[in-house]
C-alpha cells in the first residue's frame, strides 16, 4: 500500500507530503505518526505541505487531530510551507487550523521545534534510561 | 455555451482526487488565476467527498462554459443517495450527518459564485456550482 514516508532527524520527525493526498492515505499517516512518535521517543512532528495545491476540510482536519495526538504524546507538531492561494482558500472555506503551529520554512519550523523541546531534556531521558 | 466538458464516475473516496485532478486541468485550460484555480479545486473536493460519504456514489459534471463575454466553471454533482431533507439545516457551518467538520456545502458555496442545491428524501441530491472569471 502507498505510504507517506516518515524520516527520523534527531529528537524530530520529518514528513514531506508530496502526493496529492487521498483520504486513507491521510488516516494511514495519522496512524503511522502517531506510532513513530512513541516508538523514536520524538518531541516534534514537521509537516512540510508545499507541495500541497489544496488543504480541503477533510485534509485539514487531519492535520489538526495530528497535531492534537502529538501534543497528548508529547510532542509539538508545526506545518510547514502553506502556499498562499491555500492559505486565501482555507479561510474562505472555514478552516482555521486552530491549534496547528505554521512556519513559513523548514529553517524556522525548526527553531519553533528546538525552542519548545529543548535539546536538554532529552539529556535528561537519555541519563534516567541508562 | 459549452467549451469543454468531462464527466467522473464517484464511487468512492478515492475518486475525489480523480475529480480534482480533472477539475485543475479545465480551471488551467480556462484561465483562471492561482486562487480562483485552488477555490474551485478545493470546492470540488469537497462536494465530490460528500458524493462518495453520503450518496454512495454518483457523478461529477464538469464544464467549461462561457456567456456573453464571461467564462466559468461549472461543477454539478449528482448522487443517488437518501438525499437530504432539510437543505438549510445541511449548508450551516458545523452540521454533519457523518464524521466531518460540516464545513463542506457551506464551504463551496462561499468558494464558488452560485450555488444550486436540489435534494430530497430518497431522491438524491444534485448540487451545481460555478465560478466566473
Amino acid at each position: 500500500m502507498e505510504k507517506i514516508p516518515i524520516l527520523k532527524m534527531g529528537r524530530f520527525l520529518l514528513v514531506t507530503i508530496q502526493v496529492d493526498m487521498h483520504d486513507r492515505l491521510a488516516m494511514t499517516l495519522q496512524e503511522d505518526l502517531t506510532d513513530r512518535i512513541v516508538k523514536d521517543n520524538a518531541r516534534g512532528v514537521l509537516i512540510d505541505i508545499s507541495s500541497l495545491e489544496i488543504v480541503d476540510s477533510f485534509i485539514g482536519r487531519i492535520l489538526g487531530s495530528i497535531a492534537s495526538m502529538s501534543r497528548m504524546l508529547d510532542a509539538e507538531t508545526v506545518v510547514v510551507g502553506m502556499q498562499p492561494a491555500v492559505a486565501i482558500t482555507m479561510v474562505e472555506l472555514g478552516l482555521s487550523l486552530a491549534g496547528v503551529r505554521t512556519a513559513l520554512n523548514v529553517e524556522k519550523a525548526m527553531e519553533i521545534l528546538h525552542s519548545l523541546a529543548p535539546a536538554g531534556e532529552e539529556a535528561t531521558i537519555h541519563d534516567t534510561q541508562t | 455555451m459549452i467549451l469543454k466538458h468531462e464527466s467522473v464516475e464517484i464511487r468512492s473516496s478515492d475518486d475525489v482526487v480523480k475529480v480534482r485532478q480533472r477539475t485543475r486541468g479545465l480551471a488551467v485550460a480556462g484561465g483562471f488565476s492561482l486562487v480562483d484555480q485552488t477555490k474551485i479545486v478545493t470546492a470540488a473536493s469537497e462536494l465530490a467527498r460528500n458524493v462518495a460519504v453520503y450518496g454512495g456514489s454518483g457523478t461529477a459534471t464538469l464544464s467549461l462554459v462561457s456567456e456573453n463575454t464571461r467564462t466559468g466553471l461549472r461543477l454539478v454533482f449528482e448522487d443517488r443517495g437518501p438525499g437530504i431533507a432539510d437543505i438549510e439545516v445541511a449548508l450551516k457551518d458545523g452540521y454533519s450527518t457523518g464524521a466531518g467538520l460540516g464545513l463542506g456545502l457551506g464551504g463551496a458555496r462561499r468558494l464558488m459564485n452560485d450555488f444550486e442545491i436540489t435534494s430530497a428524501p430518497g431522491k438524491g441530491t444534485k448540487v451545481s456550482v460555478t465560478r466566473w472569471k
